[in-house]
């Protein structure tokens, strides 16, 4: 099936019904053997010890919340630009999926830097960055609520999307632009990861086993709002259907 | 031009102008973004006593002097300016020379800076201990940590 296919509602419902069922083992599995490596094959580190392990889930939460805002923006292109009712659809669906990895991030994090750094939060670039993307989720979690129509609604969360946009290079550099008590990048670096190969691929692992995590609960969500679209549509039929009859 | 591709043009141009704005923004306010300041700019600037400011480096080689109760005095470097600390309470367990710190204080009349909080900071490199432990047998752990003082001016990695 050509992906150009999926643009069609009624055939990405086809393709979810039969995807989301190998998407959810896939990501099980990938879980398991992430969960694995991280917990008893990776070495601990030399300077944090066992501490380290919580990078396992805190990295692959941050370049989750910043791909969804990524993914957000272009469905918010093909809101704005082609009007396309199925990027509206992922837009909102993905909303609430990218502001819990993104809580999920602040917070393993936080537990991070508590016995690292010696504190659970400051306001540096990185913290503060990360921070506003998730405040910028929350708002675009009531926009989406505050609007009735689903297209304007669609069309007002596009565009606040595509300007917060504007914050993920933000976060990305902010640990080389000022001075922060956050590290630099480990891993998409200049001369490559600064992590030890033996720590680097369970990380990898854990990161691709939430990427599916995120994909099968975004496809899911997907379905589920064009059901409910569906569902509103027919209702709504009923209604005129309803009123029509009852006015001679 | 079709509706679409105006449409197109017309949001590129916006993000390009409140990116504009974003980056202007940000350089104007550099100076309050930035977390830490380096001993360089803490003794270049004249920071006058009881204004409090973040000083980050590294703690100098040898310079952590403890005495009971939890008193503790040590030195900031950057390689260029070394600032001397006093601190009382309980450091962070990555605490020790060589290590990158931000002090939270202010100077006395002495010159020394007086912290009320220091923060561990750490680098971007994770390796477990056996590789750590091969790295300074080899001789390749100094290195590193000379470059990193010498090259920057408060930029502590």
């Amino acid at each position: 099936m050509p992906l150009i296919d999926l643009a069609n509602p009624s055939r990405f419902l086809a393709f979810a019904e039969r995807a989301l069922p190998w998407l959810a083992g896939l990501t099980a599995a990938l879980l398991a053997v992430g969960l694995y490596l991280a917990l008893f094959v990776a070495p601990d580190d030399y300077q944090q010890g066992a501490t380290v392990k919580i990078m396992f889930l805190h990295v692959p939460f941050a370049w989750l919340s910043m791909m969804c805002w990524g993914l957000m923006s272009i469905a918010g292109l093909g809101t704005l630009v082609w009007r396309h009712p199925l990027a509206d659809v992922t837009a909102k669906a993905a909303a609430p999926i990218g502001a819990a990895f993104t809580f999920l991030c602040l917070l393993t994090g936080s537990l991070w830097g508590r016995p690292m750094w010696g504190t659970y939060w400051v306001w540096d670039a990185r913290l503060t960055s990360v921070l506003v993307l998730f405040l910028m989720y929350l708002g675009l979690l009531a926009l989406w609520r505050a609007v009735d129509d689903p297209s304007r609604a669609a069309r007002a969360a596009a565009i606040l999307t595509i300007v917060g946009a504007i914050n993920i290079p933000i976060i990305k550099f902010s640990v080389d632009w000022w001075n922060t008590l956050h590290q630099s990048a480990s891993v998409l670096r200049m001369g490559g990861p600064a992590i030890d190969p033996t720590i680097l691929r369970p990380l990898l692992v854990m990161a691709l086993a939430m990427t599916f995590l995120f994909a099968t609960l975004l496809i899911g969500a997907m379905r589920n709002e064009i059901l409910r679209r569906r569902v509103r549509d027919l209702e709504r039929q009923g209604v005129t259907r309803r009123s029509g009859a009852n006015t001679p | 031009m079709t509706r679409k591709k105006r449409r197109l043009v017309l949001i590129a141009c916006s993000v390009g102008v409140v990116a504009l704005a974003a980056g202007l923004i940000l350089n104007a306010l550099r100076d309050s973004i930035v977390f830490f300041h380096s001993p360089t700019e803490i003794v270049a600037k004249h920071l006058a006593p009881g204004s409090r400011a973040r000083l980050g480096g590294l703690v100098k080689e040898g310079s952590i002097v403890r005495s009971d109760k939890l008193d503790v005095r040590f030195e900031v470097t950057d390689g260029n300016e070394t600032v001397p600390v006093t601190y009382h309470g309980i450091l962070p367990d990555l605490f020790r020379e060589g290590q990158g710190v931000i002090a939270e204080g202010a100077l006395d009349n002495a010159g020394h800076f007086k912290a009320d909080s220091v923060l561990a900071k750490h680098d971007e490199k994770y390796m477990p201990k056996e590789v750590a432990d091969a790295l300074k047998k080899q001789g390749h752990w100094k290195d590193d940590y000379d470059k990193k003082v010498g090259s920057t001016g408060g930029q502590v990695q």
